[in-house]
């Protein structure tokens, strides 16, 4: 198939790229990064999804398949432009899919949909709204695209569009926003909680992006690897050491003391589980992860 | 895994968390983040209360089946639960093999920093729907109080009486086909002799409310339970019949649970003998 990897030179999407050449696709990708050592045949087209010359790519090359991975998940940047890339460039990937011509439409959103509260349950159903949204409206932009590129299901019902709620991934990158948060050496978390967490090696996210692709599925599908694991036990086997603060004091040494910052919302996550049956989407593709959680965290803590 | 638990968990019940049959991962860790070290933990400390503080006299434990899904469905008195912990302690202790009781626990415990992660590490999850659906897909036992915070809120003077019960559990049972097993619990009232409770105070705390006993303190004394466990009742249906339909059955299940209450005051106040017993 010929598959265009939209934010293909982001971590992952050069991960989901060189994955699908493995796989025998011919992949070309669109990203407002270079991609310097982008394997032969990958063709990178540096603009915006936004603008003209995205369009012009998939009206001269006329790809079967789409993975749409431009989306800006970095809760620290937290701005209007932010807004803009998420939903506008989400609907600007729908519309050009339907226009020329789409089979397939992969949309790689993210598992922090459902939020993090007392009284969500453990294991979301893909059929869950949003509930966690009044607590964490950071991330507001993330949850309206994720459903925006659901819309696709019924507004083009000609493109088999799948929208996959992936849980965090970690990996060699050292990338995404579990990495960010054990970067350094001390981790915060909130005195008296300690949440199940889910991830999935960055390898497995991609093969799973790949599983998608290659099966055609139609659908919302939550997406994970191993069993959850409790945040405290991430942290001790990731060689960190975990930095109980009292709930009432995190707002005053987030972003000091060599801690990672952290919005006001994410707090909700360090205190309350956000779990996903991912069944269906096993069911759906054959999808099986090859990593475990150790084998995930030691790829992680040992990388460089 | 707040610190190391080991030190703190007495060999016997080591033995027995190590023969729960409980799908336990790589780290001592069930798919919904149950913990073996916080069940050593914390069965280490009900060990303590159940064996030295309190003492249960239980009945029809042969009711209880050993594995698959199953749900306790009993009366809930005395205040801070003290019937949930015996309940939890004799499945465990008295059971072989043992077995975890699951409870539905109310909303706000989750919030409590530090006891919240310690019992949903334990098993005792929010009393969601999901939760419970889910856990019995898995052929868990869940442990429920249809009368809920209703009961354990209820006056020392009314320990014995049932409130109004809800019927989420039947719907459940129905859909699910899940055995209930009814269970009687007496003594709760006399451990905690609750004369009132505090409502205005327990809002600004985020609890449903806070019991007064008569020497103040929401502490329960040492006491002697009665703990009777009734037949298994299997109801036929879908869990989509009307309100009137479920409540029938809910009532059923009630006027079982009213009748073990009530044989368990009767032992307790030695007019009855336990082979005279009627558990159904």
């Amino acid at each position: 198939m010929r598959v265009l990897v939209t934010g293909i030179s982001g971590k992952l999407g050069r991960r989901v790229a060189l994955r699908l050449v493995e796989g025998g696709h011919e992949v070309l990708g669109i990203d407002r990064r270079p991609w310097a050592d982008a394997p032969p045949g990958v063709e990178v087209h540096q603009t915006d999804i936004r603008k003209r010359q995205a369009e012009d790519v998939f009206r001269i090359h006329e790809p079967e398949a789409v993975v749409h991975m431009a989306t800006v998940t970095h809760i620290t940047q937290q701005n209007a432009d932010r807004y803009r890339i998420n939903l506008q460039g989400t609907r600007a990937v729908v519309d050009h899919c339907h226009r020329y011509g789409v089979k397939r439409l992969v949309f790689v959103g993210r598992h922090t949909y459902y939020g993090a509260a007392p009284d969500s349950p453990l294991y979301h159903s893909e059929d869950e709204p949003p509930l966690g949204m009044h607590a964490f409206p950071e991330l507001a932009d993330l949850v309206a695209a994720d459903l925006y590129a659901g819309s696709a299901l019924w507004r083009h019902p000609e493109i088999a569009t799948s929208v996959l709620r992936m849980v965090y991934t970690l990996g060699p990158s050292k990338h995404g926003t579990l990495a960010e948060y054990l970067r350094g050496p001390r981790v915060p978390v909130v005195l008296g909680f300690d949440p199940l967490f889910q991830f999935m090696h960055e390898f497995d996210a991609a093969s799973a992006v790949a599983a998608a692709l290659e099966a055609g599925v139609r659908g919302v599908f939550n997406v994970a690897g191993p069993a959850p694991m409790p945040l405290s036990a991430i942290i001790k086997e990731a060689g960190r050491t975990p930095m109980p603060v009292p709930e009432g004091m995190l707002a005053i040494t987030l972003g000091r003391f060599g801690m990672p910052y952290l919005p006001k919302g994410a707090v909700e996550h360090l205190k309350y589980p956000i779990i996903v049956d991912a069944t269906a989407f096993r069911k759906a593709t054959g999808f099986q992860h090859a990593y475990d959680e150790s084998e995930t965290i030691r790829a992680f803590a040992e990388a460089d | 895994m707040f610190f190391d638990y080991e030190p703190v968990t007495s060999a016997r019940v080591r033995e027995r968390v190590d023969r729960l049959e409980i799908p336990f991962g790589d780290h001592g860790i069930d798919p919904y983040g149950i913990g073996k070290a916080e069940l050593g933990f914390g069965f280490s400390l009900i060990e303590i209360l159940y064996k030295y503080y309190f003492w249960v006299e239980s009945y029809g434990l042969e009711h209880i089946p050993p594995r698959g899904r199953v749900m306790l469905v009993g009366n809930h008195s005395g205040g801070v639960a003290v019937d949930g912990v015996m309940v939890m302690a004799t499945c465990f202790f008295e059971l072989e093999p043992p077995r975890l009781a699951q409870g539905m626990a109310e909303k706000f415990i989750v919030k409590v920093p530090g006891f919240g992660a310690l019992t949903t590490r334990m098993g005792q999850f929010p009393g969601l729907p999901e939760h419970a659906k889910r856990l019995l897909e898995d052929e868990r036992m869940l442990m429920v109080f249809p009368e809920g915070a209703r009961g354990t809120a209820k006056l020392a003077k009314d320990a014995d009486s049932l409130v109004r019960f809800g019927t989420g559990f039947m719907r459940l049972a129905l859909e699910t086909r899940t055995p209930i097993v009814p269970f009687g619990f007496v003594g709760a009232g006399e451990a905690m002799p609750t004369i009132a409770n505090l409502y205005g105070l327990a809002k600004l705390l985020g609890v449903p409310y806070i019991p007064v006993t008569r020497y103040l303190l929401p502490v329960p004394k040492p006491t002697i339970f009665q703990l009777l466990f009734g037949a298994p009742l299997l109801f036929e249906g879908t869990g989509n019949e009307s309100d009137e339909e479920i409540e029938e059955k809910v009532e059923t299940v009630k006027q079982r649970i009213a009748s073990l209450v009530r044989q368990g005051r009767a032992l307790r106040e030695k007019r009855m003998k336990p082979e005279e017993l009627d558990l159904g």
